[in-house]
């Protein structure tokens, strides 16, 4: 290495009268680290690296593109928005009322495949407008009570529903307060359609969060009702439902797993649904939309990614074509001195 | 560790002057500086001149001309021997000293509100206090308090480790042992238990543990030799005198009776005034009586002094104090950008309060039913609202909580990365091997660990010539005796010569130093005393040898058992290179006494009587000895500089002499030599009696001493037969003609700023290359206001002139090279007078800013000072001052850089400076590598400090934007206070600190790069607005992308947060390593490290039960969707970076791109031919 030399030819002209010998010299020791000389790789962007760089991001894109579009189109997904359709005409002018009173709130749907749909066929319900992320909302909850009895009494975090009468309210705060309550039941050609609500929330927690020996207490006792009434006979671990809306959703229009059909339904089969309509999106206008899906591996149907890739995929390539257009026409020697500014401008320090 | 030197060795000790006494000092003496030929240094040193007849405490009367009483409230009175009286009445701190700044009970409080003097850490503190206000809890307590403790914590570990070196090293001090008189006898007692008025022991090479009055020493002429290493750096012995009166007493046997009345303790450790009652006798004490804490006895076998200063109120304690600290120009620049990004942070919070206002009036009938909201408590028997305070507070709320959430848009971890980057900076600039010095043995030093990035940026630079330029090391060259120029010896080497030597007690003496000599005057002074010629020359070394104050210092050479090597310890260079260069002729000084000096004459010893010597003064400018030689006769000898000497010559005689001398002296400062002119004559006997008397009278008056000494010496003083000249040369240091080349090539203008007399500075400035042939030279030498006003004017219109037509000779012909003709500007300190601090500064300052180069010869300190001002104020550039001595302190600390070099002049420069170096040339390495890499890689490091927390908090704010602005963060909120901390920061860290641009070899090969930095290239307000945009779209893509891909899915928050986390994290690194230049191993780990890391971290927070986000990293990251959106984050986010990037490069590539393309990819052979380091800047090849 050069810098070896130059360390010691420094060295060795030093000075003439330092004869004594010097027994606590304070030279640096040497070493490649102390003098900032570690081996070291320094890539340059180099116009074949620039263009390589750009062909590698487009073939790799594009293809993945296509893929998840592919897979976004062959997912089959039925939606149905119901929150308005299930309101009789005449209540439609106080929706707010309407949901509040204690009128049969049953209502029937139909829907219609449109392309075959393998089993298993996700059932979800849709909420738009509404903010399970809402401050208020999400801190509204004892982890601490769901996980185990004797944690019952830790409901500080879940005021305004924490306490009734001065004893806890199991599962406490808003988020279980609001539980999701309407139902669905499926028929097909006079068929019941099997839904199946077991394991659609995650084991973990169903293991972990959700305790075995805590039973619901107290719970929608208050005066006003936010949603469902749990079964005070089954542990929260097995209240699925629950445990599926206690897992708040990131953003303020979700899908919540309702349950599985494990049946295939084919084209232009009719699916009846009965649904119960009684969950108050109204005050704050939130949608309601009932959700038949089937999956791919890139979970449901969304061409968003696919586009995405195939925009990035396809913008990469282009740049690649016009660098390298560039680089023709207007080359640029590396590392040619002549460039350099005090070489550019005469005089010019 | 040295556990002699405590002081040295412990790192909180230092002794700074007291700049207002050191200013009147040096202004006081600043004529001194003129002195012709005597160095400008010599006036720093004043106060430890050893004046054998009259004590020290005659030169301060002599100013004020009569000696100063000390009322009785300023003074402290200590009773010899007494301590019990002493102590009674006045509270005199004891001799233990505490440097440790806390003790275990103080280090809490003490050290958090020292942390908390700085802002940053005040609104973080805000902040966090916030955050404990239930309404505005936006994070658990813990988690809120997290970065700001181990921010605290950090430092607080450091202070403590430094805190308790400081206290294991005042431990060892204070439990040293000295001897104290007790009971009438000397009984060891530790440092600590020393009091006031105690009498002490010391032996030789002992330590002094407190500063003490000389009451008797075991010379019989009550000399003693202190080594003042430790106080101020200087390694010759000084003199020391205890009184005549107290020589004789012996105080183990006779009861003293002795009152000491002195000063309060100050910081003046050159000044020291106190009278001493004895025996109903007074005597006045001065700074020759007192020897200070720290110093070290030397050369005498023991001394007994009464102590009157102990512990921290001894001079070195008082003295004792950190660097000047200054703020570099990039933290002020990067203040101005944290103010924009508040402006941000405000806005981004407005924005959000806003919104949430706008949301709550429109839903303000529906908050109790919406579910997410619910406003009252139902569960309540009065349904009071639950944490709802009314739309105004809500709103106030929210933007507070804002703040709280958004808090790290200013970097707090930035604070602490700088200065972990400035430590590590530090470290390397330590360690550099090229920036040691073998022959002073001294290591780079940084002493000011908060500018080493504006090393990177200096436009002027400021130095100091002697010492400095010139190595301060005294040659003797030629000289010119009875009119005859002996200058032949330049071709012979010094090797050859055996050097002279004497047999002493069956060893060989010979000088330590070898001189340079010339045959033909060797042959002339051991011809004898036949011809007049030969006894001229006689006489002439004669007074070289004699005519000082240099104490000779014999010791054995460790290579040589049969050699004793002398050594001329002096205050003056140029004496003891004199003493040296009268030795190798055969006139070896071997022995000094107070009353005699013995000379050994070509191999015949003989002893002088030493009957007068009268000090160097500044009026007088010469100094003289009166000898009484061995053959009865009495000879004065004086030397001085040719002006004052001249007019003492008697010029009668031999005029053709006289001529002839002046002739060669003019020759000899025209080669950059430093003269003195020798004379001598012998005294009658009557006219020596006459001269005795008036001598021991002046000597032993008590008022105006000084001024009395003077007038006696200039009676002796006069008709002098003149007996020849003496040139020393004051030689280049190694490579600064190089050095400075480079620096100029760098665009940084080189002043000289020096006490010397013009011909010198200029003959100098020739020899170092600041000034070239090919230059014009303007030459400013006034005597009145008016004719500087008048020459500045017409030095003005030249430069135009001459600028202006080479300028159009420059363009005809197309050359490229070195450019417009240079003007030198070179001015006097007596023009200075007139137009620093007057309205011509600001034409002065024009003038100077068109010339290449500015010479300022016979400049005061003060004035050094005032002229780094007068460019400080008038442009923003950076400014630097280097130099080594006293003399330099004020235009060190002035300047934006303070560079000192550990010379010979001490280390009082050192000790105001920010960085220390063993040479001038390496500022080349100091600014043009590591400033250039410092700054680089600081400007980098904040950029990318702002651009990676406005990330973070703009993707939270997104988020908010979809949360109905209630400052939900879907990221758990462990990894948002970890990210600045744990996540993202040891790469920037380790960039910052190992990250090089470009290698030493080019940097040093062209030094023109260093105009990036003048420029301001990596970093200013258009890169930190692109930095900006690019953040707010690489915000945007990692928000959206997994926003809209998993919209209306059934995505949770701690599942999406994430990937955020993670998404973002991941940028954050690969934007870092797209601009890092060098990989070494450390930056790979550094890098991927902190990427897996994040991960293990976010696996690790997600397999907390208790925690919302229990599993979700595990849940999310079985989709593919997960994946695929983080590589389409990475490459979307980066690409528009990574386009201009390219674009940029290729379009227009800076300096530092071409040349790192060069490094890479030129010829082997341009850039393996290139040698290393100091060679000469090549002419920058050119097609």
């Amino acid at each position: 290495m050069s810098n070896n030399t130059a360390s010691s030819s420094a060295g060795a002209n030093g000075s003439a009268d330092s004869a004594a010998p010097r027994r606590n010299s304070k030279r640096p020791k040497y070493s490649r680290f102390t003098q900032q000389e570690l081996p070291a790789c320094k890539p340059i962007l180099t116009p074949r690296w620039v263009i390589s760089a750009f062909m590698l991001v487009s073939i790799i894109f594009v293809p993945i593109g296509i893929a998840s579009l592919f897979a976004s189109r062959d997912v089959v997904e039925i939606v149905d928005r119901y929150e308005t359709a299930c309101i009789p005409a005449q209540n439609r002018s106080d929706k707010v009322g309407y949901i509040q009173s204690s009128a049969d709130k049953t209502c029937n749907r139909t829907l219609r495949v449109t392309k075959r749909m393998k089993q298993p066929i996700y059932v979800y319900y849709q909420l738009d407008n509404f903010y399970q992320n809402h401050r208020r909302y999400v801190k509204s909850r004892s982890d601490e009570q769901l996980r185990s009895r004797s944690g019952e009494n830790e409901t500080s975090s879940c005021e305004p529903e924490d306490v009734i009468n001065g004893t806890a309210i199991v599962p406490c705060g808003l988020i279980a307060w609001s539980l999701f309550n309407d139902t669905y039941s499926f028929s097909h050609n006079n068929q019941q359609l099997q839904v199946n609500k077991k394991g659609i929330s995650w084991k973990s927690d169903r293991d972990h969060k959700f305790g075995k020996d805590v039973f619901p207490k107290n719970f929608q006792n208050g005066s006003l009702k936010g949603g469902a009434i749990l079964n005070t006979s089954i542990p929260l671990s097995d209240q699925e439902d629950l445990i599926v809306w206690m897992r708040t959703a990131a953003l303020p229009t979700f899908r919540k797993l309702y349950g599985k059909i494990e049946q295939d339904l084919l084209p232009n089969d009719e699916i009846l649904v009965t649904l119960e309509n009684n969950y108050n999106t109204y005050s704050f206008n939130g949608k309601k939309k009932l959700v038949l899906s089937t999956t791919s591996w890139l979970g449901g149907k969304n061409d968003f990614l696919g586009i995405a890739y195939l925009i990035v995929g396809g913008l990469c390539f282009f740049l690649a074509m016009c660098f390298t257009v560039v680089y023709l026409v207007k080359p640029r020697r590396l590392g040619d001195p002549s460039y350099l500014s005090w070489n550019r401008t005469p005089g010019g320090r | 560790m040295d556990s002699k030197n405590p002081i040295e060795s412990s790192p909180s000790i230092e002794i700074t002057l007291n700049s207002s006494s050191r200013r009147s000092n040096s202004s006081s003496h600043s004529k001194a500086s003129r002195g012709n030929s005597v160095r400008e240094v010599t006036f720093g040193d004043l106060g430890s001149k050893p004046v054998r007849y009259g004590s020290r405490g005659a030169d301060s009367e002599g100013f004020s001309g009569s000696q100063k009483e000390i009322s009785d409230e300023d003074a402290r009175l200590v009773y010899v021997n007494d301590p019990e009286k002493t102590n009674e009445r006045f509270e005199f701190s004891g001799n233990s000293i505490r440097t440790g700044k806390y003790s275990i009970l103080s280090f809490v409080p003490r050290n958090l509100f020292e942390q908390f003097h700085r802002v940053a850490y005040i609104y973080f503190l805000i902040i966090a206090v916030l955050n404990q206000l239930p309404q505005l809890a936006v994070f658990g307590r813990g988690v809120s308090i997290l970065p700001l403790s181990f921010v605290l914590l950090v430092t607080a570990v450091k202070d403590a480790y430094e805190d308790w070196r400081r206290h294991r090293s005042d431990r060892i001090e204070n439990n040293r042992l000295t001897w104290v008189l007790v009971n009438d006898q000397f009984q060891q007692k530790k440092w600590k238990d020393i009091r006031v008025g105690e009498i002490i022991k010391i032996h030789t090479n002992e330590t002094l543990p407190c500063d003490m009055v000389l009451l008797s020493t075991s010379d019989s002429t009550g000399v003693a030799y202190v080594q003042t290493i430790n106080l101020d750096g200087e390694s010759n012995l000084k003199t020391r005198y205890a009184k005549q009166e107290t020589l004789s007493k012996t105080p183990e046997k006779e009861k003293i009776r002795v009152l000491i009345k002195c000063e309060k303790p100050n910081r003046n450790i050159y000044g020291f005034h106190a009278n001493m009652d004895m025996d109903g006798k007074r005597l006045s004490l001065g700074s020759s009586n007192i020897v200070l804490r720290g110093c070290e006895l030397k050369n005498t076998a023991w001394a007994i002094g009464v102590a009157v200063y102990c512990g921290r109120e001894t001079k070195v304690m008082l003295n004792s104090s950190g660097a000047p600290s200054k703020r570099s120009r990039l933290e002020t620049r990067m203040n101005f950008e944290i103010i924009i990004l508040s402006f941000f942070l405000i806005s981004l919070c407005t924005i959000v309060s806003i919104c949430a206002a706008v949301w709550l009036r429109r839903h303000r009938h529906d908050l109790n039913t919406i579910p997410f909201y619910r406003k009252k408590n139902f569960n309540d028997e009065d349904k009071d609202d639950y944490n709802y305070y009314g739309w105004g507070l809500e709103i106030f709320f929210t933007f507070l909580m804002s703040v709280i959430v958004f808090q790290i848009m200013i970097p707090i971890s930035l604070y602490i990365s700088m200065e972990l980057v400035r430590v590590g900076q530090a470290y390397f600039m330590i360690r550099d091997t090229l920036m040691y010095d073998e022959a002073s043995n001294s290591a780079f030093q940084c002493r000011a660990l908060n500018i080493n990035e504006d090393l990177g940026q200096i436009k002027f630079v400021f130095s100091d010539k002697t010492g400095t330029l010139t190595e301060n090391k005294m040659e003797f060259q030629c000289a010119s005796i009875w009119g005859v120029d002996y200058s032949g010896g330049k071709d012979s080497s010094v090797n050859e010569q055996v050097g002279h030597f004497v047999q002493v007690d069956g060893k060989i003496l010979r000088p330590k130093m070898k001189v340079r000599i010339d045959p033909e005057l060797l042959q002339l002074s051991r011809s004898g005393n036949n011809t007049e010629e030969a006894k001229r020359v006689h006489d002439f070394f004669l007074a070289l040898a004699a005519c000082n104050t240099i104490v000779p210092i014999a010791f054995d050479d460790a290579s040589n058992p049969t050699v004793k090597l002398m050594d001329y310890q002096g205050e003056s260079p140029d004496e003891q290179a004199l003493a040296y260069a009268a030795a190798a002729y055969g006139f070896m000084l071997i022995e000094r006494t107070s009353g005699h000096i013995v000379i050994d004459i070509q191999g015949e010893r003989q002893r002088f009587n030493v009957l007068g010597l009268h000090e160097f003064d500044s009026d007088r400018k010469r100094m003289s000895v009166i000898l009484g030689c061995p053959d009865k006769t009495v000879k004065v000898f004086v030397k001085g500089a040719d002006t004052t000497m001249f007019s003492v010559i008697d010029r009668s005689l031999n005029m053709d002499i006289i001529r002839a001398t002046e002739a060669h002296l003019h020759n000899y400062s025209s080669l950059g030599l430093r003269t003195l002119v020798i004379g001598m004559r012998e005294l009658s006997d009557s006219e020596f009696e006459q001269w005795h008397s008036s001598f021991e009278a002046a000597s032993t008056s008590l008022i105006g001493r000084a001024a009395m000494l003077r007038k006696v010496a200039n009676t002796v003083e006069k008709s002098l037969r003149i007996l020849g000249a003496s040139a020393i040369e004051d030689k280049l240091q190694q490579g600064v003609p190089e050095a400075i080349e480079s620096l100029r090539t760098a665009g940084i203008k080189v002043w000289v700023l020096t006490g010397d007399k013009q011909e010198t500075a200029i003959s100098i400035g020739y020899s170092s290359k600041l000034l070239t042939s090919k230059m014009t030279q303007i030459i400013i030498n006034s005597n009145s206001k008016e004719s500087s006003r008048k020459s500045l004017e017409d030095a003005l219109r030249m430069s135009k002139k001459l600028i202006t037509v080479s300028g159009t000779t420059h363009n005809n012909g197309g050359n490229s090279g070195g450019a417009v003709s240079p003007v030198a500007l070179i001015i006097d300190g007596t023009s200075l007078v007139y137009i620093l601090d007057s309205e011509l500064e600001e034409q002065l300052f024009k003038l100077a800013s068109k010339c290449s180069v500015v010479l300022c010869c016979r400049v005061a300190p003060l004035q050094k000072a005032g002229i780094v001002m007068l460019v400080k104020n008038r442009t923003s550039d950076m400014t630097l001052s280097i130099g080594d001595g006293a003399n330099d302190v004020s235009m060190i600390q002035k300047a934006d850089v303070g560079v000192g070099i550990s010379g010979k002049e001490g280390r009082q420069a050192v000790m105001a400076s920010d960085f220390a170096m063993g040479q001038f040339r390496f500022l080349v390495p100091l600014l043009l590598v590591h400033g250039h890499w410092n700054y680089q890689r600081m400007g980098c490091m904040i950029l990318y400090n702002f651009y990676r927390n406005a990330v973070f908090v703009l993707v939270l704010f997104w988020y908010v934007l979809f949360t109905c602005f209630t400052l939900t963060t879907a990221i758990n909120e462990w990894s948002s206070m970890l990210y600045s901390i744990i996540y993202t920061s040891l790469p920037t860290i380790v960039v910052g600190i190992l990250d090089k641009d470009l290698s030493r070899r080019t940097l040093l090969k062209y030094p023109q790069l260093y105009g990036a930095e003048h420029r301001q290239e990596s970093y200013n307000s258009k890169l930190f607005w692109l930095t900006m945009i690019d953040t707010l779209w690489q915000s945007v893509v990692i928000y959206f992308i997994p926003h809209l891909a998993y919209w209306g899915s059934t995505i949770d928050a701690p599942s999406i947060g994430d990937l955020w986390t993670l998404a973002v994290v991941i940028l954050v690194n690969l934007h870092l390593a797209m601009d890092v230049i060098r990989w070494s191993w450390i930056t790979h780990v550094a890098i991927w490290g902190s990427i897996v890391a994040t991960f293990i971290c976010v696996i690790v927070l997600d397999a907390v039960p208790t925690l919302v986000g229990y599993w979700a990293i595990f849940d999310i990251a079985k989709e593919g969707s997960f994946w695929l959106c983080l590589l389409a984050i990475v490459v979307a986010a980066l690409l528009p970076r990574f386009v201009v990037k390219v674009l940029y490069q290729h379009f227009s590539p800076s300096d530092i791109q071409i040349t790192r393309e060069a490094e890479k990819f030129g010829s082997r052979r341009e850039f393996g031919a290139v040698e290393i380091e100091m060679n000469p800047i090549l002419e920058p090849s050119r097609r």
